[in-house]
């Protein structure tokens, strides 16, 4: 591992630990800049230490030491200074911390774009330049969002901890989202794809942290199928490509297996929730072993279980229009009361099956005014294409 | 911490103004966190103050012309946010109505 790598792992554990010590999250986050300014001149002489964490957090935690001291300029402080330097020297794989972080970072007081900011800087360790880049905000716009942020824990009394249990039915999801954003903001943009692997690293952690947690198990099962295709969901110009025309055999069948082991796993605990079935809608697409394999109706049922969003509505239907054939679909889609921007583009698929190509390409034109991204525009332009041209 | 929870509502809040708080009031007391507060007039009996240039200047109505204003108001002193937060839920008024919790600002001793 090189420095930065052994940095970005240990980060998140050093500023927790720093957090619950010194109750200063600038504080925290200075000091554990300045202890990985320190390793980067001693490690070279003296070789990465055993446990690059516990040593990453001593130094933090001295230099906070010092800080107070110097900057005591009232009683209070000094007497903060004390207490830090009479406690005993903390554990520094208290894995509660780091879970404290997380749930702290995500607290529903917190608007999700400061939640989304806080959690990759002070959990993730990302400098506040990358986040920046990664939601396409200045620098000082992200800055801001982060100090006021942390501004609001400070002042608003959010509390440094893991919730009681009382409060993790409601909070544990507001946690989950959080992480699935992030996921699904890097798998929607090839650039930014760095934040899949942040949402994947953070999820691994969380499933660490909370290994009863079938739902945090289940959103890593559901992010490592989506991972196992990203690679073939794109075409060289950019333009989407739909599952049934992937290139299967280039699917990470490594990813695959283990978000198949830790579903069936977390299935076995009898406490299903929405990741888990969208883990599970996933797993048949990633299992199926070509796209005419796939067990459509399973996936439509799978949708029915879930809460009838009008994407989940709709990517109902398109399960049972794979499942019983265009016709059944298009008669259900006339019945979705959804104005949501993707139903042009499904009804425009069913009638494309059923070769009425007109009407297809009319539904192809008006998918494509409401199309978000360049890689749906180029998919759609070039059904639109295929429709019209005479037959 | 100290907490204000403002209680607020549209114009058919007020239908709730006599209402009491449903032994809210009685369990918040006995748990010690409440540190005063009282239900208000309507908006429409509110005189507002300001002072510019030494000039005394009066308006009829309340500061802001908003669909909701305040009807009431509760000081609260408890551990932090979350406990705050689970006071404010359980008050009646946020179940037709809607309650702002805002942090009291803490000055350094000795600022009066």
């Amino acid at each position: 591992m090189t420095y930065a790598e052994v940095f970005r792992a240990e980060w998140g554990q050093v500023v927790a630990t720093l957090i619950r010590v010194t109750g200063d999250w600038e504080l925290a986050e200075e000091c554990a800049q300045e202890a990985c300014a320190a390793a980067l001149e001693r490690w070279p002489r003296d070789g990465i230490p055993a446990k690059p964490g516990a040593w990453l957090t001593t130094v933090a935690r001295n230099r906070a030491i010092d800080w107070l001291r110097r900057e005591a300029v009232g009683a209070a402080k000094l007497q903060e200074a004390a207490v830090l330097t009479q406690e005993p020297a903390p554990a520094y794989d208290v894995q509660d911390d780091r879970l404290r972080l997380i749930f702290t970072c995500c607290h529903p007081a917190l608007a999700m774009e400061a939640r989304v900011a806080l959690t990759l800087r002070t959990l993730a360790g990302l400098s506040t330049a990358e986040i920046a880049k990664a939601f396409l905000v200045g620098e000082t716009t992200m800055s801001k969002r982060l100090t006021r942020a942390k501004q609001k824990i400070r002042h608003a009394g959010i509390p440094y901890r893991v919730p009681p249990a009382h409060l993790l039915p409601e909070r544990t999801p507001a946690v989950l989202a959080v992480l699935y954003l992030l996921f699904n903001e890097g798998y929607s943009d090839v650039v930014r794809s760095n934040l899949s692997t942040e949402a994947i690293r953070l999820a691994r952690l969380l499933v660490q942290l909370m290994p009863d947690e079938p739902e945090a198990a289940g959103l890593l099962a559901l992010m490592l199928f989506h991972d196992a295709r990203r690679e073939t969901r794109l075409a060289a110009d950019g333009a989407l490509i739909t599952l049934d025309e992937q290139d299967r055999t280039r699917w990470d069948g490594v990813l695959i297996t283990e978000a198949e082991a830790l579903l069936d796993r977390t299935l076995q605990l009898g406490r299903p929730g929405p990741y888990q079935v969208q883990a599970a809608i996933a797993a048949c697409h990633a299992t199926a072993r070509t796209a005419t394999d796939t067990d459509w109706p399973q996936i439509a049922a799978l949708y029915a279980r879930l809460p009838q969003t009008p994407v989940v509505a709709l990517n109902r239907v398109v399960a049972i229009g794979m499942a019983d054939g265009p016709a059944v679909g298009l008669q259900l889609l006339e019945q979705l009361s959804t104005d949501y921007y993707l139903l042009p583009a499904v009804r425009a698929d069913f009638l494309r099956r059923l070769s009425r190509r007109g009407e297809a390409a009319a539904a192809y034109r008006e998918a494509l005014e409401l199309a978000t991204t360049d890689g749906d525009r180029k998919y759609l332009a070039k059904r639109l294409a295929e429709v019209s041209v005479p037959s | 911490m100290k907490y204000l929870l403002l209680i607020a509502g549209d114009e058919s809040a007020e239908a709730h103004a006599n209402d009491g708080c449903d032994g809210w009031s009685e369990e918040m007391i006995a748990r010690g966190v409440i540190e005063g507060g009282a239900g208000l007039h309507p908006p429409t009996e509110a005189t507002t103050v300001r002072v510019r240039d030494n000039e005394l200047l009066l308006t009829d109505g309340p500061y802001a012309e908003t669909k909701e204003q305040v009807g009431g108001f509760v000081l609260i002193d408890c551990a932090d946010l979350d406990e705050a937060i689970e006071i404010a839920a359980k008050h009646p008024a946020a179940g037709y109505g809607t309650i702002e919790i805002r942090p009291i600002l803490e000055l350094p001793p000795g600022v009066m």
